[in-house]
């Protein structure tokens, strides 16, 4: 893959993002152990993957799916689906 | 001297036997099935069958011996890691390298040529003396050298880097040293074989049967195997295996990759490594420059090459040597590390009764070939993790006890 197909700035080559790791949400009450799995556990295998990318010269971030074997990005993700509540 | 070797040299016809022999139908029961046929799984099932008699063993490996990160690897072997835990551990597995020609009859190239680190900046020095100080403690050879001795074992190289980014001293590791990958997983295996171990290439895992938590077999694309213990050396295929055993874990999937030069006569007599620069280079017994940089920024279950990376890689790579702006890339490749979050290894017993994990090998794999066979042949052995790799263990993330090795290769400071 070298050029993302961006709906909102257009096509932009691979070199000008960053990577930001697996989207993961965190769990609002845990103990110990599911904490841990939260923080360190990753989706390992092959498949689809939602991840957060940045792109560096608009200082923007932005959630996509990728297929981890083909590397291919399959959608694009609106905020809305990602985003969470912080308790107050 | 490999005695074989010498004997080789005498006669006039070479005619080689082939190392393994053709394959048989698996059998119904094995007591350990090893999965993959690297380094690793060879090394594993030499021990289990040399050190602990247990012999009905089969490997099985999805290609070929030694066709995954064994074979996609630079080939450096050192011990000058950062934590005591990861010094104890490679420094064990450098001492068993020394002695593998002798121990399989087979000359496994293993050369010392002593190992630079170069420092760029003052908190790389500053972490290069505190790994030196580290290092000391455990008894290895290494220290903090400054220009003039790097300038005199390493004389072609450009200390001002071009005037980008000038080297301002090393971490100098004398026993560090290059091994011939292939050698070392076809000894082990053939050791291995000739114990009675059963190797089968070109037979895939499918899945991993369990009754309750324990392990009872495996289902692979030749039929299904009962054993009572099962272990994963699989490298980059690790979360394959674990997720048909809904086991999770904290390895994730980078390319890796590594070129080489076209060959030229012997100049290179060191390993250089540059963790600011992202490169590590050394010239192999066939005269090729064999280079390696960081891994690929994300998440990839390939083995696909880049431009990218060879751009990258000699940009930085002329800066220290000028010279090889002339030599051309005959070949690159790329393996896929499992990185954990803590660099270190996963090892040993896992929440799933006889199922045991060889993972999270990451860009430190080939150099603890030896070591991790043995120490998880005697973990399967005793059903206890063996006292070196118990920080390595599973649960550590669990119990919040990481290891933090930021001596691993291709790791910035």
């Amino acid at each position: 893959m070298k050029v993302f197909d961006c709906p909102v700035i257009g096509p932009r080559p691979i070199s000008e993002f960053d990577y930001g790791g697996e989207v993961r949400r965190p769990p609002m009450e845990a103990d110990a152990p599911s904490w841990a799995a939260y923080v360190f556990n990753r989706q390992g295998a092959p498949g689809l993957l939602r991840e957060w990318w940045y792109h560096r010269p608009t200082g923007r971030w932005y959630v996509m799916e990728r297929d981890t074997l083909k590397d291919e990005v399959v959608r694009f993700i609106d905020l809305e689906e990602v985003r969470y509540d912080i308790p107050a | 001297m490999p005695w074989r070797l010498l004997k080789y040299g005498l006669k006039s016809s070479h005619n080689e036997p082939r190392f393994f022999p053709e394959a048989k139908p698996l059998k119904p029961h094995y007591d350990v099935v090893i999965i993959g046929g690297g380094g690793h799984g060879m090394a594993c099932a030499y021990y289990l069958a040399k050190e602990h008699g247990i012999t009905n063993v089969a490997v099985l490996e999805q290609g070929y011996i030694g066709g995954g990160n064994t074979g996609r690897n630079t080939t450096i072997v050192r011990s000058n890691y950062l934590t005591p835990e990861g010094v104890k551990f490679y420094d064990t597995s450098l001492k068993l390298f020394e002695d593998l020609s002798d121990d399989f009859d087979l000359n496994i190239f293993y050369s010392t040529r002593g190992h630079f680190t170069l420092a760029h900046t003052d908190s790389a020095l500053r972490t290069m003396r505190w790994r030196a100080e580290v290092n000391k403690h455990h008894g290895i050879e290494s220290e903090v050298v400054d220009r003039d001795f790097i300038a005199k074992e390493v004389p072609y190289m450009d200390l001002d880097c071009a005037g980008t980014h000038p080297v301002m001293g090393a971490l100098y590791h004398a026993p560090g040293a290059v091994a011939r990958h292939d050698a070392v997983a076809w000894g082990y295996a053939r050791g291995a074989y000739n114990r009675g171990v059963e190797i089968h290439q070109k037979t895939r895992v499918t899945a991993i049967r369990t009754q309750g938590d324990k392990v009872t077999g495996v289902e692979t694309d030749r039929g299904f195997v009962s054993c009572n213990k099962v272990v994963s050396m699989v490298a980059g295929s690790t979360p394959r295996i674990t997720s048909m055993l809904g086991l999770e874990t904290p390895i994730e999937i980078f390319p890796l990759q590594a070129c080489v030069s076209e060959p030229v006569k012997p100049f290179m007599d060191t390993i250089v490594v540059s963790g600011s620069l992202h490169v590590y280079v050394s010239q192999s017994s066939r005269g090729e420059m064999v280079m390696g940089a960081s891994m690929d920024p994300s998440v990839l279950h390939s083995t696909r090459s880049s431009f990218n990376f060879v751009e990258g890689l000699t940009d930085q790579m002329i800066d220290l040597f000028p010279f090889m702006s002339r030599m051309k890339v005959m070949r690159q490749w790329a393996g896929m590390s499992d990185i954990t979050p803590d660099f270190a290894p996963i090892m040993g017993k896992t929440p799933i009764d006889g199922f045991y994990l060889d993972a999270g090998w990451g860009t430190w794999g080939f150099k603890a070939t030896p070591v991790s066979g043995k120490t998880l042949a005697w973990t399967l052995a005793n059903d206890r993790n063996h006292e070196l790799i118990e920080p390595f263990r599973l649960s550590r993330f669990t119990d919040f006890e990481l290891v933090g090795e930021k001596g691993a290769a291709s790791v910035g400071h």
